[in-house]
């Protein structure tokens, strides 16, 4: 038999499979295009923006635009003796043109990043460079400022040529290029951003362990009584839930004052003296007491919804077995549990790790994370691409716990309430 | 929670401390929210329990912080409150229609890329909100949205959707969707089937995926740090100012008229999600 005395054809003649694969292929289409309003507007208002801030933290355009001839000059220079003379000619004519256009400031602030003391020395050769001759720019360029005869700051002009620059990384974790193009670490004294990291992951960390501990015990609570009382409890989770992040950083704020009723009761129970109340705001401890229990809803909901799951019968057949009840509970009942510790801690983490608001108002300056850092170069320094290189950094940490969590949880599991 | 009576005298007294514990973790909990009401009524300007309040002195208590809160000329307070309503209900409308249609699409099974695209839609819930605000201060930036009213209501869509996405996708799972088939075997056009027969059956998820984007846009204080100008300013931005600057009880009538307003937000989504339980057969 020939296939085509098989093929099974619908009532216009065509075959059966071309007929569904068309449906299938026009179902496809009409899901897509469901999806696609929202798909468009994500990509275009946020996922490019998160591209753009890529951009920002490694461009460097500024002083290539500043320098074309120079840098096109230096191209043929192997950066062992001074530069030729094209290669000075070049410069002149560059700064001729910054002079006119009044931006030999902003070069010598961008260079004095690179290297110190091209702040002087430009503003020297401004002055001096209005009386230059024709030819021979080499000789009147280095007699300016002996600097301009020392290669190193010729060196320290080129490495700045390409447009892209990876510098602001290594800021970010307190290292940078030093002349001779190898990467070190900045002074111990001025490594602030790595201790920023560490107190970040530290913070994140502990919060999860706490909220893990805390949660634990009132998720079974909440799994195992009877539905009317559970669901009166449940609204204790949920109402802290669903408070204002604000509301909930103020009465932190209030409690954890020294006037606060927290030092008050302790001084009630002659924990601590009347004139020698704690401080426990504007410090760590603020930041671990208000962070864990803003975020200890997201912990007890996906352990509970894991809970509500596991049946009474498997504890009683433990217990039966011979098992004392805790051995029932660590052998049986624990192992079950483990998706909704993992799924918990893993969102708690990912919350924990970018928080900014709470860490702001009561952590003061040894309880703030890495997203203040942030903050602080987008709204005071206004070092954007430095912010935005952070950004990304912390982002690349959130979207492997992310992507973890996408892999233990699946990420169509996430349940809200 | 009863024991049985034969339980043996170290599994009681375990029992006992697992309660206490539970206990004081729901005070943890919940205890915290309650210290602001009181201290909303002090008469006096400090945020601690005056001597009179300790002895339930009627004097001691006033309205005096409600009244500066709502007429009081130095609080822009009125201001920020129309413009986080204004806001909210602007960004909950956009959310709630673009995450509904696009839950439409990925529950249908003939989605393709359906766990990439997921993770896109669901990324601005993830991504921490200070490079969120970073990211979209850019665009907003570029397109010359900052700073208006128009550049918040489109980022607080970004952020709101997501939550749109995870309700209404989890009541369509279980959708039954031989009913659409019906209607559209009876003559129904796919947009008729939609709002006479799917939409009532979802509209539970809806609306509680709805609540969470108007949350989430009424307590945002991240983003809007970024983009609001000085007529943008919200109640999360006011209260933000006012505990970096001067702690005054008028924050925390604020702060209990937002709590009142949480309650009713989650009695809402309660009832909801209860109804939509029914409604899907789910007896727990």
């Amino acid at each position: 038999m020939s296939s085509e005395t098989k093929q099974i054809l619908t009532t216009d003649g065509i075959p059966l499979e071309v007929s569904l694969k068309k449906a299938e292929k026009k179902n496809k289409i009409k899901a897509f295009l469901l999806v696609a309003p929202l798909l468009l507007f994500i990509i275009i208002t946020y996922v490019f923006p998160i591209g753009d801030m890529l951009m920002r933290s490694v461009d460097d355009k500024m002083v290539t635009e500043m320098l074309p001839k120079t840098f096109k000059s230096m191209e043929k220079w192997d950066g062992q003796d001074l530069p030729p003379e094209e290669v000075f000619e070049a410069f002149y004519f560059d700064f001729q043109k910054l002079i006119e256009e009044e931006r030999e400031g902003k070069l010598s602030t961008q260079l004095n990043y690179t290297k110190n003391g091209f702040k002087s020395i430009i503003k020297k050769l401004r002055r001096k460079s209005k009386s230059f001759e024709e030819g021979n720019y080499k000789e009147q360029i280095m007699s300016v400022h002996r600097r301009w005869a020392d290669v190193e700051y010729w060196r320290a002009i080129k490495r700045r040529a390409p447009s892209y620059t990876y510098q602001k990384y290594l800021k970010g974790i307190d290292m940078y290029e030093n002349e001779k193009g190898e990467i070190i670490n900045v002074p111990e004294d001025r490594r602030v951003h790595r201790i920023l990291w560490m107190r970040t992951l530290e913070i994140a960390f502990f919060v999860t362990v706490f909220c893990f501990l805390m949660a634990y015990p009132i998720a079974h609570l909440l799994a195992t009584l009877p539905m009317k009382y559970s669901n009166l409890l449940m609204i204790c989770v949920l109402l802290p839930f669903w408070t204002s992040l604000l509301v909930r950083t103020a009465s932190w704020m209030i409690l954890l004052q020294q006037q606060g009723i927290v030092n008050d009761f302790f001084v009630m129970i002659g924990l601590v003296s009347d004139d020698n109340r704690l401080e426990m705001m504007f410090n760590k401890t603020g930041s671990y007491v208000a962070m864990t229990q803003i975020l200890l809803p997201f912990m007890v909901l996906p352990l509970y919804s894991v809970m509500k799951t596991i049946s009474p019968s498997l504890m009683r057949a433990g217990k039966s077995l011979g098992g004392t009840p805790f051995v029932a509970f660590w052998k049986v009942y624990f192992p079950l549990t483990i998706p909704g510790i993992g799924a918990g801690c893993l969102l708690v983490f990912i919350l924990a790790i970018g928080y900014y608001i709470t860490p702001a108002l009561v952590g003061g300056a040894s309880g703030t994370l890495i997203s203040n850092q942030i903050a602080f170069h987008m709204k005071s320094t206004l070092d954007w691409s430095f912010a935005s290189a952070m950004g990304l950094m912390l982002l690349s940490g959130v979207l492997v716990i992310y992507w973890l969590y996408n892999k233990l949880v699946g990420i169509d599991n996430i349940k809200l309430g | 929670m009863a024991l049985p009576k034969y339980t043996e005298l170290h599994y009681r007294i375990w029992h006992y401390v697992y309660l206490t514990i539970c206990a004081a973790v729901f005070f943890f909990l919940v205890a915290p929210l309650f210290v602001i009401f009181p201290l909303s009524f002090n008469a006096e300007e400090f945020l601690v329990f005056s001597d009179g309040m300790k002895r339930l002195d009627p004097d001691a208590f006033s309205l005096r912080w409600y009244q500066d809160m709502i007429y009081g000329t130095k609080n822009p307070w009125g201001l920020a409150a129309k413009n986080s309503f204004i806001i909210a209900i602007f960004a909950t409308i956009g959310s709630v229609i673009l995450g509904t249609v696009a839950a439409l699409g990925l529950s249908s099974r003939h989605m393709p890329y359906k766990g990439l695209i997921m993770a896109v839609l669901i990324s601005p819930m993830i991504v921490p909100l200070i490079i969120s605000g970073v990211a979209i201060f850019f665009f907003m930036a570029k397109v010359g949205l900052a700073a208006t009213h128009t550049g918040i209501v489109l980022a607080h869509i970004i952020l709101g959707t997501p939550f749109v996405v995870i309700t209404v996708t989890a009541t369509l799972s279980g959708f039954d969707h031989s009913v659409t088939r019906a209607a559209a075997s009876l003559g129904s056009d796919p947009v008729n089937t939609f709002m006479k027969i799917t939409l009532p059956l979802i509209l539970p998820g809806v609306i509680s995926g709805g609540l969470f984007a108007f949350v989430t846009s009424f307590d945002e204080v991240v983003v809007v740090l970024f983009l609001a100008g000085l007529e943008n300013t919200t109640i999360p931005i006011q209260m933000w100012t006012g505990l970096r600057e001067q702690l005054s009880p008028t924050i925390l009538a604020v702060a209990t008229c937002l709590i009142i307003l949480s309650t009713l937000i989650l009695v809402t989504a309660e009832l909801l999600r209860r109804r939509s339980e029914r409604l899907r057969g789910i007896n727990r």
